[in-house]
C-alpha cells in the first residue's frame, strides 16, 4: 500500500466530514487491537467455539471426475460455518472490536441479509443494539432473512430510495452513522467503503486463506494451480486470494456476475466492464454511465448484485495480481444442480459462480490441475428462488 | 477590478452582512421537476438578492442529504441531465445578465468522472463561481485543490460539529468563497429544532476561518434566521425550498421566492 488507505490508486476515504474523525478513531482502534494478541485470541475462540472453524478444505472427487482432464478440485467449505457462509469471520471481528470501542449500537446494510443476518448473530451473541438497513425490495424478495434477523432481535429498516437495493442500503447504513455517529459502530459487509474498512475487513477474512494455505499443503504437499471465488464487493474473494497473492505459482482467479449478458444493463461485472470512479467512500472500479450516475447492478445471487468493487480488487485487476471472469445467471443455476448432484452440497448462488466458471472452462484448465473454489455459502437462502427459475419464472424482478 | 470569483464572492457576503441584509444561499436541485423550472426560479429568488446560489448537480447516490432532496435528484435524475448542460445552462443565464453568483453543489464522482480539469476550464468559462462538493473530505482533496489552485473559483469545503479544532483550521486553509459550518451531526433536512451549543460553536468556527462562515443544514424558519443571523456571515436554506418545489411542481417558481422573501425580510426586522 502506498498513500495512506490506499491500493495503487484506489481507496481512499470520500466521505462527508462529520465521519472523517470517526474513521480516524476506527483507524485507530483497530491498528491498536492488530497488535492486541488478547484480541485475535478471543476472535479464534469465538470462531472455533461458536461459528465452526476451521472449516473443512474438500476433496470434491465426483465433481472432479464430472469434470474430467484429472483436474483435482477442493472446496474451501464456508459454506459450513455458522450462518451460512463466510461473513460471521468479519462481523464476529467488527462487533467485537465495536464493544472494546464502547460503542452501544450497530448498524449495517445487508442485500441478500446473509451480513444482515450474521452481524445480527454477532449482536445476540455479544449482546449490542443492532440495527439492519435492507432495500425494499430485497425486504420483499428475501423476506425469510428478514424475519431471521428480527428473530435475532435486530430491527431491520426498509429503504425505499434510489433502487431499492443494496446501494441504497449502504447509502442509509452511512446516512444513520452520519447522524448518530458518537455512540455507533457501522459494520461493513465487504472490502469496501472508505479505509479502513476495506483492510481490516480483508484481514478479518483472511483466515480463509490461512487455513487452506496449511490444508493444502498437508494434502497435496503443493499450493494450488488455481484459487478460484465468487465476487461481489468482494470479501470471500479477498480472505481467500491475499494469502495466496505473493506466491507466484498460484493463479487468482475471480468471478463476477454476468447476469442476463455482459452486453446487456443487467449483470454485475464491476471489473469486467466498469470504470472508476467514487461511490460509498472509495475510488474504485464502478458501474456508472456517461454522466456518473451508478448503474443498478442484477444477478440471480442477490450477494453479487452490487455496482462497485473492493478498490484491492481493484488494484489486483490493474496489476494482474489476479485475473477477473465473468459467469451468467444459467451457467450459475447449472453448477448449483451440479455440484448438489455430483457432490449432495447446494452452494449458495454466489459461490455457484465460481463453481459455473471452473464447469464452463474446464478444457483451458491444464490437465492435472489443482484447483481451490471458495465455496463462500450454503444454497438453503437460494432453493425457493432456484426452483421458481427451474420452473421458467422469474422469481423477483431485476 | 478582480475576476477572482472566491474573493468576490467574499466581499459580496461581507458587504451584505455590513450593510445589515441577511445573506442568504438558496439551495435548488437544477432540472427538479425540469429546467424551465429551475430557470424561472433562479430568476424569481435573484430578485431578493442573495447572497448566492447553491444549485445542486443531482447525482444517483447522495449520502449527505436527507430524504427531501433525495426525491428532489429522483425527480431531477428522470430528465437525464449531463454535467454538459449545466455549464451551458449557467452560461445562458450569464449572458443574459444574471448576476448572483452560482456555486454548483454536486458529489464528487460526477466531477471525477467528467474529469477535473476539464471541470475547471467549462466552470471558468460558463461563469460558475465554484463548486460545494460534500463527499470531498480535505484529506482527499489534493488533486481537486491543484487543479483549481489561481483558478479563482470557490473551492467551498465543509466543516461538521464532529471536526477539532485543528481540522477546521485546516479545512478553513483550503476553502475559497465561505466555510460551509454543517449545523447538526447529520444529514441535510428541515428540522424544528436546532442543536442547542449551536451559536456558541459558530463564534467559535468564526474565530478559526479567515474566511466567511456560511451556517446550513436544518434551517427552515425565520426565527431559525433571525436566531443564527447575528453569529454567521451567511445561512444556506435547502430542504425548506425543495419542499415547496416538489409540492408545488412547475408552480413553484413564485411561491418558492416568497418564502425566500419571507426569510429574509423577517429575519432582518
Amino acid at each position: 500500500m502506498g498513500k495512506k488507505g490506499y491500493f495503487g490508486r484506489f481507496g481512499g476515504r470520500f466521505v462527508p466530514e462529520t465521519l472523517m474523525p470517526a474513521l480516524y478513531a476506527l483507524e485507530k482502534a483497530y491498528t491498536k487491537i492488530k497488535k492486541d494478541k488478547s484480541f485475535w485470541k478471543e476472535w479464534k475462540c469465538l470462531l472455533r467455539e461458536y461459528a465452526g472453524r476451521p472449516t473443512p478444505l474438500y476433496f470434491a472427487e465426483n465433481f472432479s471426475k464430472f469434470l474430467g482432464r484429472e483436474l483435482k478440485v477442493y472446496l474451501k467449505r464456508e459454506d459450513l460455518l455458522h450462518t451460512g457462509a463466510h461473513k460471521i469471520n468479519n462481523t464476529i471481528g467488527q462487533v467485537l472490536l465495536a464493544k472494546k470501542m464502547g460503542k452501544e449500537r450497530i448498524v449495517a446494510e445487508t442485500g441478500a441479509g446473509q451480513h444482515g443476518v450474521a452481524t445480527a448473530t454477532a449482536c445476540a451473541l455479544l449482546g449490542l443494539k443492532c440495527v439492519v438497513y435492507m432495500g425494499a425490495k430485497d425486504v420483499k424478495r428475501q423476506a425469510l432473512n428478514v424475519f431471521r434477523m428480527r428473530l435475532l432481535g435486530a430491527e431491520v429498516v426498509p429503504v425505499y430510495s434510489g433502487t431499492q437495493t443494496l446501494k441504497d442500503a449502504i447509502n442509509e447504513a452511512l446516512r444513520d452513522w452520519v447522524t448518530n455517529v458518537k455512540n455507533t459502530f457501522y459494520v461493513i459487509g465487504s472490502v469496501v467503503g472508505p479505509h479502513p474498512y476495506p483492510t481490516m475487513v480483508r484481514d478479518f477474512q483472511s483466515i480463509i486463506g490461512k487455513e487452506t494455505r496449511k490444508q493444502i499443503l498437508k494434502k497435496e504437499g503443493r499450493f494450488p494451480d488455481y484459487v478460484i471465488a465468487c465476487v461481489g464487493g468482494g470479501s470471500n474473494a479477498m480472505g481467500i486470494f491475499y494469502p495466496f497473492a505473493k506466491e507466484k505459482g498460484v493463479k487468482l482467479i475471480g468471478v463476477e456476475a454476468a447476469g442476463k449478458g455482459l452486453d446487456t444493463d443487467f449483470h454485475s461485472a464491476t471489473l469486467n466492464v466498469g470504470e472508476p470512479g467514487v461511490l460509498h467512500g472509495m475510488l474504485t472500479y464502478l458501474l456508472q454511465d456517461k454522466v456518473g450516475q451508478i448503474k443498478g447492478a442484477h444477478s440471480v445471487a442477490p450477494g453479487l448484485d452490487y455496482p462497485g468493487v473492493g478498490p484491492e480488487h481493484s488494484y489486483f485487476k490493474d496489476t494482474g495480481i489476479a485475473r477477473y471472469v465473468a459467469a451468467d445467471d444459467k451457467e450459475a443455476l447449472y453448477a448449483f444442480q451440479v455440484l448438489s448432484e455430483t457432490e449432495g452440497i447446494i452452494p449458495a448462488l454466489e459461490s455457484a459462480h465460481a463453481v459455473a466458471y471452473v464447469i464452463s472452462h474446464k478444457d483451458e484448465f491444464p490437465e492435472g490441475s489443482l484447483i481451490v473454489i471458495n465455496l463462500s455459502g450454503r444454497g438453503d437462502k437460494d432453493v425457493a428462488s432456484v426452483k421458481e427459475y427451474l420452473e421458467g419464472k422469474e422469481p423477483y424482478d431485476a | 477590478m478582480t475576476h477572482n470569483r472566491a474573493l468576490l464572492l467574499e466581499r459580496r457576503i461581507k458587504h451584505l452582512k455590513a450593510s445589515g441584509q441577511v445573506p442568504l444561499i438558496p439551495y435548488i436541485t437544477c432540472w427538479d421537476p425540469d429546467l424551465e423550472t429551475t430557470e424561472k426560479i433562479l430568476w424569481e429568488i435573484a430578485e431578493e438578492n442573495p447572497a448566492c446560489i447553491e444549485l445542486g448537480f443531482p447525482f444517483s447516490d447522495p449520502v449527505a442529504d436527507g430524504p427531501t432532496i433525495q426525491k428532489a435528484v429522483v425527480r431531477a435524475l428522470k430528465n437525464k441531465p449531463t454535467l454538459e448542460e449545466f455549464f451551458e445552462f449557467v452560461s445562458s443565464l450569464q449572458q443574459r445578465g444574471f448576476s448572483v453568483p452560482i456555486l454548483c453543489m454536486t458529489y464528487y464522482n460526477i466531477l471525477y468522472r467528467y474529469g477535473l480539469e476539464r471541470v475547471v476550464r467549462d466552470s471558468l468559462e460558463s461563469g460558475l463561481a465554484g463548486f460545494i462538493i460534500p463527499d470531498l473530505p480535505v484529506e482527499e482533496a489534493g488533486s481537486w485543490l491543484s487543479v483549481t489552485r489561481g483558478s479563482g473559483l470557490a473551492t467551498v469545503f465543509l466543516v461538521t460539529p464532529t471536526s477539532s479544532e485543528a481540522r477546521i483550521k485546516r479545512i478553513s486553509r483550503v476553502s475559497r468563497g465561505f466555510l460551509y459550518y454543517v449545523s447538526v451531526t447529520g444529514i441535510t433536512g428541515a428540522r424544528d429544532r436546532l442543536p442547542e451549543d449551536l451559536t456558541q460553536r459558530l463564534e467559535f468556527v468564526r474565530r478559526l476561518s479567515r474566511i466567511p462562515v456560511a451556517v446550513g443544514f436544518g434551517i427552515s424558519s425565520p426565527e431559525h434566521i433571525k436566531l443564527l443571523l447575528p453569529h454567521a456571515d451567511a445561512l444556506v436554506v435547502g430542504s425548506a425550498l425543495v419542499k415547496i418545489v416538489e409540492k408545488e411542481g412547475r408552480n413553484s417558481p413564485k411561491k418558492v421566492r416568497e418564502f425566500v422573501k419571507r426569510l429574509i425580510h423577517y429575519g432582518s426586522s
